[in-house]
């Protein structure tokens, strides 16, 4: 037998046990810090714009954003782009139409702006299990990351009896219970302080490699050369290779494996990820290209629209000072996580050229989806432990991108139990330490929850988890959101209609795809998926129908119970619209309780 | 002349001011965007062998989106938010001008 410690890298070893003791001593002193219940679902409401925009970009930045994004761009080619860019752009849509006076409205989650903005006790309940069905969505793939890195840290333990490696539910029940700890004991304002520490981690950790890995083994753009010029489809010209063939030379690529899409898709648009139903029914390149077009335009909107419906981004606004430093930390954001994103696809590019064999690897670190952790281990051969440190430094970064994400769902989720359905509809008279108590017990209750899903989702690919969530917000919350602050006329019944129909209808058509894959009963379904490529890029995708549904909906319904429309709709568009600074705020909530 | 006349903040007409004015600008920044974020895949689609134009290595549209969108989205979002709270900073002004802050309804 092995001993022990040995057969673990030290590097990585040290690296991600300094994030994760980092992580909870930043969490118990934060703790001490919390003391109200403001503090626990806002922050105090008191967040600098600095710290939270670091904060919330350190939360964004997933287990998807970290490993998932590069593997994708590794094993699908250009198409995976969309994913890194909608993730960042999708903020724009928030500052342009939300932030500002979702912030306004002064309430505790969204739930709460759900009951303020329809006077409607209902429309609380239906928001609550929107934010718990995205949320636990959401940490499924932060639980399979969690698991697939401690399972790769120590991959090569031997334990008693000869068996080999660390077990998937491990990392998962590890992680998972040490955030929920932390969550637990410090609320909002315990993980603010630790998130944004994270997302300077992350930073570090996809950049640092990186440039170390351009100065070895030649830039970004050469890594791309190499792989041969030539558009797709008929009108292909007589390209020259010449300039190709050098670069190529000059980057000592390794051979492809057979697994590896060819060059020639994967560099250019409307490759292996958005023609697979087109494929699958056996068209042509030239044929295929309309339903990529349409995947590529639904998988847009879905990104875009969803980032600005994800519950546990949206409650983060909550914690500023007010509606402009709500747009001011919107604006740091974007540049935050901009600057990030350009750093994943170089490592799939490089993954690409210098480490091929992760193509033959099945799902998990074995495969595309690890090359974050691996590609940095090429440095072995020359420079020694070079390579090994680096590792270590990207597997802090993944550390601390499934313990920030999952900490900041775990809030929000929690914030909907504790606050919305004990606070508000189990014990409305509960006192405010009653409800803090509570906090920490949901919390437990949620955290319990989200390792339990987590066991279930090894064979997942961790950035389609995400891209669900994303597609289920953008066809529920962000319409809802997007009509209660701009449309007056919107009521309770045609915002629920339309939240609940688009919400819904998104989900099944995403799930029967997935049974379609995967299900041996759904045989017949996957048959005919195969023969309507139309029918199966619209049910994998289903923003592009969904969200105009949703829409459409909300708006018919509004207008034929149009007399259910608030009656000081006036008094609550003047909240969500004026300046702060004429001191609407305070009235709305004065009148508001003379009323009661 | 006479200044012109304090707007009544609980006036219909003011909250339709208000909106309208946040709306247009709001709408124009994301019509900017929109039309590249967009237009992008309709020039991938029409235009294959200019997107594929190699610059510095890149292809173009690789450049485009992995690179150059990031900067053209804080371009907006900085325009978006400096004429904002300049808007903010004018609707205060009109409420407040000339009257003392006891006067609120």
């Amino acid at each position: 037998m092995m001993p022990f410690l040995a057969a673990v890298d030290p590097w990585i070893l040290t690296f991600s046990a300094i994030t994760v003791v980092v992580t909870v001593a930043m969490g118990f002193w934060s703790a001490k810090k919390s003391k109200t219940a403001s503090d626990f679902f806002v922050a105090g409401r008191s967040v600098s714009v600095g710290w939270n925009s670091s904060a919330i970009s350190g939360e964004y930045l997933s287990a998807a954003s970290f490993m998932g994004v590069a593997g994708m761009v590794m094993s699908s080619g250009y198409d995976a782009l969309w994913y890194p860019v909608c993730y960042a752009c999708g903020y724009l849509f928030l500052l342009l139409f939300i932030a500002g006076p979702l912030r306004r409205f002064g309430a505790y989650t969204i739930p709460d702006f759900a009951e303020g903005r329809f006077d409607s006790p209902i429309f609380r309940k239906i928001a609550v299990i929107f934010v718990l069905f995205i949320g636990f969505f959401y940490t499924m793939p932060q639980m399979k990351g969690a698991g697939v890195t401690l399972a790769y840290i120590f991959k090569d333990i031997e334990w008693f009896g000869g068996v080999k490696g660390l077990p998937y539910w491990v990392g998962v029940v590890l992680v998972g219970s040490v955030i929920t700890l932390n969550v637990a004991l410090g609320g909002m304002k315990g993980i603010t302080l630790v998130q944004a520490v994270q997302y300077w981690i992350k930073m570090f950790a996809i950049s640092l490699p990186i440039f170390v890995l351009m100065s070895v083994h030649s830039h970004y753009g050469n890594h791309l050369q190499a792989n041969s010029v030539k558009p797709a489809v008929g009108m292909i010209s007589e390209g020259d290779t010449s300039t190709s063939l050098e670069a190529a030379a000059a980057i000592n690529r390794k051979a492809l494996s057979e697994k590896a899409p060819k060059d020639e898709t994967w560099i250019n648009p409307f490759g292996p990820l958005t023609t697979k139903a087109a494929k699958a029914a056996g068209l042509s390149a030239a044929e295929s290209r309309p339903y990529s077009l349409l995947y590529t335009y639904s998988l847009i909107i879905a990104l875009v629209c969803g980032t600005a419906g994800l519950p546990h981004i949206l409650v983060r606004f909550y914690t500023n000072p007010d509606g402009v430093a709500a747009k001011r930390t919107t604006m740091w954001v974007m540049i935050l996580i901009g600057v990030f994103y350009v750093f994943p696809p170089v490592f799939g590019v490089m993954g690409r050229n210098l480490m091929p064999e992760l193509y033959n690897g099945l799902a998990g670190v074995k495969g595309t989806d690890g090359v974050v952790l691996n590609l940095p281990l090429i440095l072995t051969e020359k420079y020694g432990t070079l390579g090994a440190v680096l590792s270590g430094i990207t597997c802090a970064g993944a550390f601390a991108a499934f313990m920030s994400t999952f900490s900041g769902l775990l809030v929000s989720m929690t914030g909907a139990l504790a606050h919305d359905i004990y606070g508000r509809i189990l014990r409305p008279k509960s006192t405010p330490e009653e409800r803090m108590k509570m906090f920490k017990y949901c919390a437990v209750i949620c955290g319990a929850g989200a390792i339990l899903l987590g066991f279930f989702v090894e064979t997942f690919e961790i950035n389609k988890l995400v891209g669900w969530a994303f597609a289920i917000a953008a066809t529920s919350y962000f319409p809802l959101l997007f009509l209660a602050t701009w449309w007056r006329n919107i009521t309770m019944k045609g915002a629920a209609t339309g939240m609940l129909a688009g919400g819904t209808l998104s989900l099944t058509a995403i799930a029967s795809t997935m049974l379609a894959d995967q299900a041996k009963w759904a045989e017949g379904l996957k048959i005919w998926y195969t023969s309507h490529p139309l029918a199966r890029t619209l049910a994998e995708q289903p923003a592009i129908w969904a969200l105009p549904l949703a829409l459409a909906l909300m708006i018919v319904i509004s207008r034929l119970t149009r007399s259910e429309v608030p009656a000081d709709i006036r008094m609550k568009m003047l909240v969500l619209h004026a300046p702060e600074k004429l001191g609407l705020k305070q009235e709305y909530i004065q009148e508001h309780q003379q009323g009661h | 002349m006479q200044p012109p006349e304090k707007p009544d903040i609980h006036s219909e007409s003011f909250l339709h001011m208000l909106m309208q004015r946040q709306l247009r600008l709001s709408i124009a920044c994301a019509a900017t965007f929109l039309v590249a974020l967009f237009g992008l895949p309709l020039f991938n689609y029409f235009a294959p062998e200019l997107m594929a134009t190699r610059v510095f290595g890149f292809t173009l549209t690789w450049l485009i989106v992995g690179v150059l969108f990031f900067p053209l989205v804080w371009i907006i979002s900085w325009i978006f938010i400096r004429r904002s709270i300049a808007l903010e900073e004018a609707e205060v002004e009109e409420v407040t001008r000339g009257n003392a802050p006891t006067d609120r309804k």
